[in-house]
């Protein structure tokens, strides 16, 4: 008997170091510009080729501008990041290279689902940690360091010890105005930042087979932020069809073999998991964060905690998180005005995301000092965005829609939220800083920032 | 990579919980092609003003505290995936980070780079906060080859896991490449199996 992770783990298995860790096979690596120069200089040190060159996709992404892509960028810094991504495509023949401007050009975490690249049972890495969201296949996808990287470039391999396994289950339906996000942010809110390090874990669960393909990503794209080595979620007939028929995806005869093989990926019954958790759907209401972490997260109409229900070695922390943020211990946050909202990211970048946003909107007006900036996670999303006519909706209740990339989810770019700022964002970390330099960002669900967007305030999408 | 066998050092003490990487390394300063140079902007949003004068109240600029171990709170390193955060630790002269819980991603990092991460009890770290408090001219000695962490303070020590074969590759300065493409043969093999 064995779990979902421990049959895809052990098919990878190449080699096991002796009181060590695992040499794991690795079936797809994505590669973006900022984790990846110093890996390519590794090889040319040592004098190496990139072993397996088409099982890389490589997408400019984190360092990039979200206007004006087809001028040259202006910051000469990110402008020799970009050109030495380009060269180090071109001196290793890297056949996957999507630069910026390219169709396939986005997140790296969206276009390798929206290609087809991510498929059931595969080993899937990448130098960024949110890869956890490929595990939405039933992969097991997780993120390395650039050292990793060199490792998969010159040997398709990395070394990895197993982790232990935990299976989250969510009982019963979502409650209406809840989404996935609100639902990730509810266990990590739960199960702290750091409650499942060590951790593989398997989503199983009601919820869990009622939602979309775009929706599990959310969910485990945000495993990392309670510490996981990774999430996955067993494929099933939801994820057959979304692979079906992408560009990278099998193909006929193969495509019934694959399958074949996908529908045996699932967890066997009694097989055991080194920690089990269970939340009641019905619990979980519409989230924002109030802190420095994505583990300081509360229902909406709820109120920050008081000193006393934080553990004592946690209190110079917590307190330190408050101030930064502008809060004080106990309060509410609904009706908080607020400056800028953010929709996009490798966890809420899809179309499913500006569908909701835009259904939000339609017909209403963006709050006059609120400054929102709307980020399709590709150039497909974006195309599919102008073909569905949300691009309308948008424009008319006063949005701009920008150009694809990570933006302001770790404003590397210009996208910056300035010093002191509030920032709604659909985004996955409200560390200090993370949206710039003195931003304070909370975290929300893209129905919650399309209601902070229109009243200018934390507001309950609900009412 | 350099071999780590033992080391006895003052501290620089940082009792904060979940210190992410964006705060060890923030993302405006991973923009460089090389790994030369973090250690200047290690911290940098807690160490520096925004006209880049240091911040007298943080630990780094206080010349009481020095040392090439930090001690941090617990789940150190959480966040991000960036090596840099282990660059910026390495390129500043820590060689040690003992905290009593470190994210997963770091911690492989920050061994892939010959910086130990060195796990203790709450208790212990707890104990060391408060002989740091008490005199800064504390040290602490790691020995690597008996996984042993030593408060010189009370006198008090604590042994640490890892696993053997990563205590090799520090104790002889060795990395996971070597080790890997020495498998090229086994991984060709795999290959042809799988098809």
């Amino acid at each position: 008997m064995k779990t979902l992770f421990d049959k895809i783990w052990d098919a990878h298995v190449v080699s096991s170091v002796e009181n060590g860790p695992t040499q794991l096979y690795i079936d797809r690596h994505f590669c973006h510009e900022v984790t990846s120069p110093q890996a390519f200089n590794g090889l040319r040190e040592r004098g190496l080729k990139v072993f397996r060159p088409d099982k890389t996709t490589m997408t400019a992404d984190h360092n990039t501008p979200t206007i004006n892509q087809d001028q040259p960028v202006q910051d000469p810094i990110s402008r020799n990041q970009l050109d030495t991504f380009a060269q180090n495509a071109a001196y290793f023949n890297m056949p996957l290279y999507y630069p910026l401007g390219h169709i396939k050009n986005g997140v790296v975490h969206i276009i390798g689902p929206e290609n087809g690249f991510t498929q059931p049972g595969m080993t899937i890495v990448c130098g960024d940690s949110h890869t956890s969201t490929h595990g939405a296949f039933g992969a097991i996808a997780f993120g390395i360091g650039t050292s990793e990287v060199e490792m998969v470039l010159a040997t398709q391999c990395v070394l990895q010890t197993r982790p232990k396994t935990m299976r989250i289950t969510f009982n019963g339906k979502l409650n209406k105005g809840v989404s996935a996000k609100d639902l990730a942010l509810y266990m990590i809110s739960k199960l702290t930042t750091g409650g499942a390090t060590g951790y593989f874990v398997e989503y199983a669960g009601e919820a869990i087979r009622n939602l979309s393909m775009e929706e599990r990503m959310t969910v485990c794209n945000l495993s990392i932020e309670m510490g996981a080595r990774g999430g996955m979620i067993a494929p099933d007939e939801t994820t057959f069809a979304y692979v079906y028929g992408r560009e990278f995806a099998p193909k006929g005869a193969e495509w019934d073999k694959s399958l074949a093989y996908w529908k045996t990926l699932k967890t066997d019954e009694g097989a055991a998991f080194d920690k089990e958790i269970v939340f009641e759907s019905s619990d979980i209401q519409p989230m924002i964060t109030y802190g420095t972490n994505p583990g300081m997260g509360m229902g909406i109409n709820e109120s920050i905690p008081t000193l006393d229900k934080v553990d004592e070695a946690g209190r110079i922390s917590f307190q330190k998180s408050l101030e930064y943020m502008g809060f004080e211990a106990g309060e509410k946050l609904e009706g908080k005005p607020i400056d800028y909202v953010f929709l996009g990211s490798c966890t809420n970048g899809r179309i499913e995301d500006f569908r909701v946003f835009a259904n939000y909107v339609k017909g209403k007006k963006k709050a006059d000092h609120v400054t929102a900036w709307l980020v399709p996670g590709s150039w497909m999303v974006e195309k599919q965005i102008r073909e569905e006519g949300l691009y309308d909706i948008l424009t008319q209740a006063g949005f701009l829609l920008r150009q694809p990339g990570c933006s302001a989810c770790l404003a590397m770019n210009d996208d910056k939220v300035p010093a002191g700022k509030y920032a709604v964002s659909t985004s996955n970390r409200n560390f200090e800083g993370r949206q710039g330099p003195g931003a304070r960002t909370i975290l929300a669900g893209p129905l919650v920032a399309a209601a902070a967007a229109i009243t200018g305030k934390i507001t309950d999408p609900r009412n | 990579m350099e071999k780590f066998i033992k080391l006895t050092s003052t501290v620089v003490p940082l009792p904060i919980e979940n210190v992410d990487t964006d705060q060890i390394i923030p993302a405006r300063f991973l923009k460089a092609t090389d790994k030369m140079g973090f250690g200047n902007n290690l911290f940098a949003d807690w160490r520096y003003n925004k006209d880049g004068s240091p911040k007298a109240d943080f630990v780094l600029n206080n010349p009481t505290y020095k040392g090439s171990i930090l001690v941090a709170g617990k789940n150190f390193g959480s966040g991000s995936s960036r090596e840099h955060a282990a660059w910026a630790i390495d390129g500043y002269g820590f060689k040690v980070v003992v905290s009593s819980f470190f994210a997963d991603i770091f911690q492989n990092n920050a061994l892939n780079n010959g910086v130990l991460p060195v796990v203790v009890s709450t208790e212990f770290l707890a104990e060391i906060f408060s002989s740091v408090n008490t005199n800064p001219e504390v040290s602490l000695t790691i020995d690597l080859e008996k996984q042993i962490v030593t408060n010189n303070a009370t006198g008090n020590s604590e042994t640490f896991a890892i696993n053997s074969y990563k205590k090799d590759c520090m104790l002889n300065g060795l990395d996971d490449i070597d080790y890997l493409l020495s498998k090229k043969d086994m991984i060709e093999a795999y290959e042809k199996a799988i098809k």
